[in-house]
């Protein structure tokens, strides 16, 4: 519990004193970068896969003749767009990502880096902390995106290639009874999750005392946190906004 | 001039640091010496505010920094520049990058301006050609060079060194040892640096304060430490085999 105390005055220091607005948007373009080039590949790959499986299993669970085909790809529609895009690829961000952010923050820290920052009378917090959650807040709602597109064209390639249902089918499916408030549902929690991920794992890197065992630590721990955030969160979205 | 005034400061139950009083001279190398653990690093951070000590005060040039404002504190910040142990230079900039560094966040000066500035400090530490290196590809001893660089470049009042030497072969020690001493005249500023290496202190100090388990147990200069008197300083200054030589000759 003081941990949890810790981080909220961790996330209420970002805050005050802060670097001029031309330098934020240097360091957030920065660190948008380096989000993108990081991840991107990992993203589509992994999602068009899920999206292959998933057309694959609905298929092979649908025996009965009196089910019309699209369902298959409605089922994987709707899938994508509430738990696969979101909230999976979240956990995979965790482990890229928000390692990546605490293993950097900890050797910065273990090194005095951050030491260094505050001599010359930069809040290190925020300026190194900040971009890189706003950076993630950007970046991570327009990763899912692309991992949701990617899943349903891995669907539609699994799908009428190995003849499981035809391209019509498969187009219409997604179209049928679609509610668009799920896409918003969807982006809500990519904007919480992306939060969750870059926060907790800044928090994490940047108080590592210690050397580089203890940035090891830091790593596994910001993940793990992460994760369990990410899921709690999820349940919490869910019994708020689908009701 | 830098004064702190009873410097007290406690880690939990752990006393590191214990009603510490010390002046330390513009235009001199003054040392804080000691051995491992005695907690020069956390007075060295208490100095320059990295730590707010328990109790006490520090004066920068009789400007009171522990109890100051903001405003005054970071100006007083603007004045300091600081070498640390590891060099503590930023891995996602290159050699050139880190030493404009100080320049990109304390000044408005032109970017031509600040990469003059760069060059000439750079140049000043005997690194000419490295500007864009990345800071994985250099020595150790170079690594230093830069931090010194950095640290000089803002023209700093005060300087302040944490174990300059460390992790350094005994010429490279020389060398970095020597260039802060120069440094500290050239510019005429007050230098702190903190060391458990003989050499240093016989080579440049030119006032040593010895720490002893967050004890001040003796000040004084070069030539006056063999012969302090002080027991626990003795066997800091002896224990090497040279030193212990030179003794009984
Ligand atoms: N942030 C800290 N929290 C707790 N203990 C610390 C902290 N920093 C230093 N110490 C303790 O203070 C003592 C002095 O450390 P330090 O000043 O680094 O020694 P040195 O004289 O070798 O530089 C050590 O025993 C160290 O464990
Ligand atoms: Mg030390």
């Amino acid at each position: 519990m003081s941990g949890f105390g810790k981080y909220m005055i961790f996330l209420g220091s970002l805050f005050v004193r802060r670097e001029s607005f031309a330098t934020y948007y240097k360091l957030v373009l920065e660190e948008c970068i380096q989000i993108g080039i990081n991840s991107a590949l990992l993203f589509i790959l992994v999602s068009t896969f899920i999206g292959a499986v998933t057309t694959v299993q609905t298929a092979f669970n649908m025996v009965s003749p009196l089910i019309p085909r699209f369902v298959i790809s409605q089922v994987v529609r709707e899938m994508t767009v509430l738990e696969l895009a979101p909230t999976i690829m979240a956990l995979i961000y965790a482990g890229k990502i928000g390692s990546s952010m605490a293993g950097g923050l900890g050797t910065m820290r273990i090194t005095e880096q951050i030491d260094a920052l505050e001599v010359m009378g930069i809040n290190s917090s925020s300026y190194l902390v900040l971009p890189k959650i706003i950076a993630s807040v950007l970046m991570y709602p327009l990763l899912v995106i692309l991992a949701g597109v990617c899943a349903l064209v891995g669907g539609y390639l699994v799908g009428t290639v190995a003849g499981i249902l035809t391209p019509t089918e498969y187009v219409s499916g997604l179209r049928f009874s679609f509610n668009p408030t799920e896409i918003s549902f969807a982006l809500t929690k990519s904007f919480v999750f992306a939060f969750l991920i870059a926060s907790i794992s800044s928090f994490k890197g940047y108080f590592t005392k210690g050397g580089a065992l203890e940035v090891g630590i830091a790593t596994t721990e910001a993940v793990t946190t992460s994760v369990i955030s990410i899921l709690l969160a999820d349940y919490l979205l869910a019994n708020l906004l689908l009701r | 001039m830098i004064k702190i005034k009873d410097i007290s400061k406690a880690f939990g139950d752990k006393t590191v640091l214990d009603g510490i009083s010390a002046e330390f001279d513009k235009g001199k190398t003054n040392l804080i010496i000691g051995s491992s653990g005695t907690g020069k690093s956390v007075l060295l951070k208490c100095i320059v505010g990295l730590i707010n000590p328990d109790e006490g005060r520090v004066f920068y040039d009789l400007r009171n920094f522990t109890e100051a404002d903001k405003e005054i504190k970071s100006e007083i910040r603007r004045e300091i520049g600081m070498l640390f142990q590891g060099g503590a230079l930023f891995d996602s900039k290159n050699v050139e990058e880190n030493v404009m560094f100080p320049l990109d966040v304390l000044t408005k000066m032109p970017l031509d301006e600040k990469r003059d500035r760069a060059n000439l400090c750079l140049k000043r530490v005997g690194l000419e050609n490295s500007n864009q290196k990345a800071v994985s590809e250099i020595s150790g001893g170079m690594k230093k060079r830069v931090g010194i660089a950095r640290a000089i470049v803002n023209n700093p009042n005060y300087l302040f060194c944490d174990e300059p030497n460390s992790g350094l072969d005994p010429q490279t020690s020389i060398l970095i040892d020597e260039l802060i001493h120069e440094i500290t005249h050239e510019l005429d500023i007050t230098t702190i640096v903190v060391t458990h290496d003989m050499n240093s202190v016989i080579g440049i100090g030119e006032n040593i304060i010895f720490l002893y388990k967050g004890h001040k147990l003796w000040e004084g200069n070069h030539t006056e430490i063999t012969h302090s008197g002080v027991e626990e300083l003795d066997d800091f200054v002896f224990a090497n085999k040279v030193m212990s030589q030179m003794r009984k000759q």
